[in-house]
């Protein structure tokens, strides 16, 4: 590697022509071969790639994590310790002291029947003779180090009594309970909001910081690369295709996989794209309007007005939605923003009719969906497709792709012959660029993202004149989402349908929807043309939230990070 | 979120049922109880054939004789060939113990997946009776039923039915309530599909595997229940046998050294019993299925 003369410090981790090969029921499969890569203490070393690419089996490997249907070769040191082979004994002195992990789902993480200071002490008793009484004090003392309020108090809570941030503190203070050279953290912020990932990065960020520990930073996210890493290595089936500082690969990439990795992530434009080099104060000021497509006219293919729903009875109901006004017009498309909990979703399935609303009305092509019932809600409803987020739960595995397809067909239009249906199946698969053969074929036997193009072409068999997504591409890798993106995008120029898109993606909402409508804790904070709303947003919450987005560009994002701290939001 | 296809490698696809029937068969007891089964039933059905002996008369000449001969397994204290009888009362035992098990099974699928679809109050109120049925045990019910009644085989196979669908009823209503709030019924609710369609087309044909495993376990259990009843006297009656009956009928004379009255009836109790569980072994690692605990 290039950076030879820099290794004056010995590395906190080292890996060296390291392969991994999982034995599974069908046979062998290699998922890391030959890799090479090295953290120094105090630095973040990201490890990027998208599904597949085997950047979470390396870090399982460097902690011995391995499981059983594994074999390892090649090299793997912790501080010196050889980890490929060693006996469980000798892992378990290292896994917690030398090293430690955080993993991505805090919900799982933790013990659900052990009071979080117990858990945490529990991990300092593994490995120093400490007292109870003395680690239990050590234990509040990590939780406020990791920013947990009052955590005198916070030590007695059960991890249920936490919210999903506040518990991911928990487990990284349990990682760093022993002072570890190497924090090995598995995309530690996927499961949590933007607000609350922002708040976990800072808080990851200052503790490497402090107390010179090495991280290595496993994640599929390009902007919270930018915004914690000093190095990065990408990784493309099983081996690392590129390797260099974090400036270096955001911004000048060379190997041609990386970069097209960074242009189909999609960008968030936080600033007016025009006052780049212009000064902050006037950048505050109104800019020039990007035109924006005039408001479609025409009766409203779906609209909300003041729905209310709640789940549950009694005292432990749940207010999911309150007064909910939107409106989809012909043609257009509205993205629906917020984290989750807000009710996004469920407005959806309000507007779905899956969820019946305790008040208000929901009006479906000019009809009253709540008062429309059997033949007629039926074909109502048959101008409705729909594509949501479980690539793997959105298609019966027990029918072919064609059956999935044609099912709509066989619901709403009765007549057709069987080979008029294929005919159909066929044409519907080509549009959204999907080989017509593939009819034949098992959902098992695609990827994620062909997967969900099944969904969109059985949702758009019929024509519909609305489509609603839900968090369509979430599950998706960037250069997969944008795929499927681009096809929607298309088919909508085509067919001309309006569209309903859920997502917590402001990024993906920027770039897809005319329109925005920003939802908090089960009401509409603001809505409103997309650019405006997103650019210079009225509510100190949207700004907030835009705020929390990292931006795939590390110079960049340094500067938002220090506008965010210093309170001057962008 | 995007980690949900992230850590499991997965080599060449394999249609699915070469793969269900390679995880079967890499159970080995499962493919010898699925053996066992197979000559049980070749025995029971085809072995008379082979083997005629006379069923309904007694022979007060050939009593009590011991292996050997032309009785290959004796006799019994009334003259009929043992290894026939063991044929003869096959029958009923296997026939009883399909026939209830299958019964049950539909009775518990249909009630599971009627309460699973349903929900609401429906669900709570058919649950609380299923709840209720649990609470008595199956034997109590079958022998009061059993006594009062007398069953002939038909009897015996519906009353064993009715008192064992509570558990496959438990476990379709629980497959159901997770497959109704699957993607793909969703989806068709929301773009106007029927409730029957949504049963029709996705939930019933996606609870197969649980329906399937659960009824083998019923029929090894309702073996066992004919066992049960026909050994208290209670099940079919004389002349007519089955391996229960003849169990009971060879008790008393066990004490007088021929073990060949109980010896082969009951090890064919076990080795089907085990063979049936075995099988629904082998089927849960098939198909992947939660089974009954």
């Amino acid at each position: 590697m290039k950076e030879t003369e820099e290794l004056k410090v010995a590395n906190i981790l080292e890996v060296e022509d390291l392969g991994v090969t999982f034995g599974t029921d069908t046979g062998d499969v290699p998922a890391v071969r030959e890799v090479s890569l090295h953290v120094r203490p105090g630095e973040t070393l990201a490890l990027v790639g998208e599904s597949g690419s085997g950047k979470s089996t390396v870090a399982l490997a460097a902690m011995g994590l391995l499981p059983s249907n594994a074999r390892a070769s090649g090299r793997v040191s912790v501080d010196g310790t050889q980890v490929v082979g060693a006996g469980e004994a000798e892992l378990a002195r290292l896994r917690g002291r030398t090293a430690s992990m955080v993993f991505q789902e805090p919900a799982t993480a933790l013990d659900p029947l052990t009071r979080v200071g117990a858990q945490i002490a529990e991990v300092v008793r593994n490995h120093r003779s400490v007292s109870r009484a003395e680690a239990a004090r050590e234990a509040v003392e990590l939780l406020r180090r990791v920013g947990i309020p009052e955590p005198e108090r916070r030590a007695s809570a059960f991890p249920f009594q936490l919210s999903g941030g506040q518990r991911q503190r928990v487990v990284i203070a349990m990682a760093i309970a022993n002072s570890p050279g190497l924090l090995i953290a598995d995309e530690p912020t996927t499961a949590l909001d933007v607000t609350v990932q922002a708040e976990i990065l800072d808080l990851l960020r200052a503790l490497a910081a402090d107390s010179g520990t090495g991280v290595l930073l496993v994640t599929h996210n390009m902007g919270v690369v930018a915004d914690f890493a000093d190095r990065v290595a990408v990784m493309l089936n099983g081996e690392v295709v590129e390797s260099g500082s974090v400036e270096q690969v955001l911004l000048h990439p060379e190997h041609e996989y990386t970069q097209r990795l960074l242009e189909a992530v999609p960008r968030l434009e936080v600033e007016a794209p025009v006052v780049e080099s212009v000064p902050r104060e006037v950048a505050g000021e109104p800019v020039v309007e990007k035109a924006e497509p005039a408001t479609p006219e025409g009766e409203a293919v779906v609209e909300l007005r003041g729905v209310s729903v709640r789940f549950g009875r009694g005292p432990g109901a749940v207010q999911a939605l309150q007064e909910v006004s939107l409106t989809v017009r012909p043609g257009e498309t509205v993205g629906l923003v917020g984290e989750s909990g807000s009710g996004k979703s469920t407005a959806a399935r309000v507007a779905l009719g899956l969820v019946a609303p305790a008040g208000g009305t929901v009006s479906l092509f000019g009809r009253e969906l709540g008062r429309t019932r059997g033949r007629a809600r039926r074909a109502l409803l048959s101008g409705v497709g729909v594509v949501l987020q479980d690539p793997v739960a959105s298609l019966d595995a027990r029918m072919s792709v064609g059956e999935c397809v044609a099912e709509p067909l066989r619901m709403h239009r009765r007549g057709l012959s069987a080979a008029e249906r294929r005919a159909r199946v066929a044409e519907v698969l080509e549009r959204v660029r999907l080989p017509r053969e593939l009819a034949g074929r098992g959902p098992r036997e695609l990827s994620g993202g062909q997967r969900q193009r099944v969904s969109l072409a059985r949702a758009l068999v019929l024509e519909p004149r609305l489509l609603v997504a839900d968090e369509p591409t979430s599950a998706l890798d960037v250069s997969v989402q944008r795929t499927v993106l681009e096809v929607i995008a298309e088919l909508q120029g085509e067919l001309g349908f309006a569209c309903l898109f859920v997502s917590h993606d402001l990024a993906v909402v920027q770039q897809f929807a005319q329109r925005v409508v920003v939802m908090r804790a089960g009401q509409v904070e603001e809505q409103g043309p997309t650019m405006t709303t997103l650019l210079r947003p009225e509510t100190e919450y949207t700004r907030r939230l835009i705020a929390a987005v990292p931006v795939p560009d590390p110079v960049m994002q340094r500067r938002r990070r220090e506008a965010l701290r210093t309170g001057v939001t962008a | 979120m995007t980690a949900v296809l992230q850590t499991t490698p997965t080599a060449e696809p394999v249609a699915n049922y070469r793969l269900s029937l390679r995880r079967f068969t890499r159970n080995k007891l499962a493919v010898a109880g699925l053996a066992v089964v197979v000559l049980f039933l070749l025995f029971c059905f085809v072995g008379p054939l082979l083997y005629s002996t006379d069923q309904t008369h007694t022979d007060l000449t050939q009593v009590n004789l011991g292996p050997g001969g032309s009785h290959w397994l004796g006799t019994d204290a009334v003259g009929h060939d043992e290894l026939g009888r063991l044929m003869y009362g096959g029958k009923v035992s296997m026939l009883v113990g399909l026939a209830a098990g299958v019964l049950a099974t539909v009775i518990g699928t249909l009630w599971g997946a009627t309460a699973g679809y349903a929900g609401g109050w429906l669900d709570a109120v058919m649950m609380r009776i299923v709840d209720a049925g649990i609470a008595i045990p199956a034997l109590f019910i079958l022998l009061v039923v059993s006594a009062i009644t007398t069953p002939d085989t038909l009897g015996l196979i519906i009353v064993l039915g009715l008192v064992s669908w509570l558990v496959p009823s438990r476990l379709v209503r629980a497959e159901t309530l997770t497959l109704k709030s699957r993607d793909y019924v969703l989806t068709l609710r929301a773009t106007g599909g029927t409730h029957g369609r949504a049963i029709r087309r996705h939930i019933l044909p996606n609870s197969v595997s649980t329906i399937v495993v659960a009824a083998t376990f019923q029929v090894a259990d309702a073996i066992l229940l004919v066992a049960y009843v026909s050994y208290l006297g209670l099940g079919v009656q004389p002349p007519k046998t089955d391996w229960g009956g003849m169990l009971s009928a060879g008790l008393t004379a066990a004490y007088s050294g021929r073990w060949w009255l109980i010896v082969p009836p009951g090890l064919a109790i076990i080795l089907v019993v085990c063979a049936f569980n075995a099988i629904g072994d082998g089927l849960r690692d098939a198909f992947d299925v939660r089974g009954r605990g």
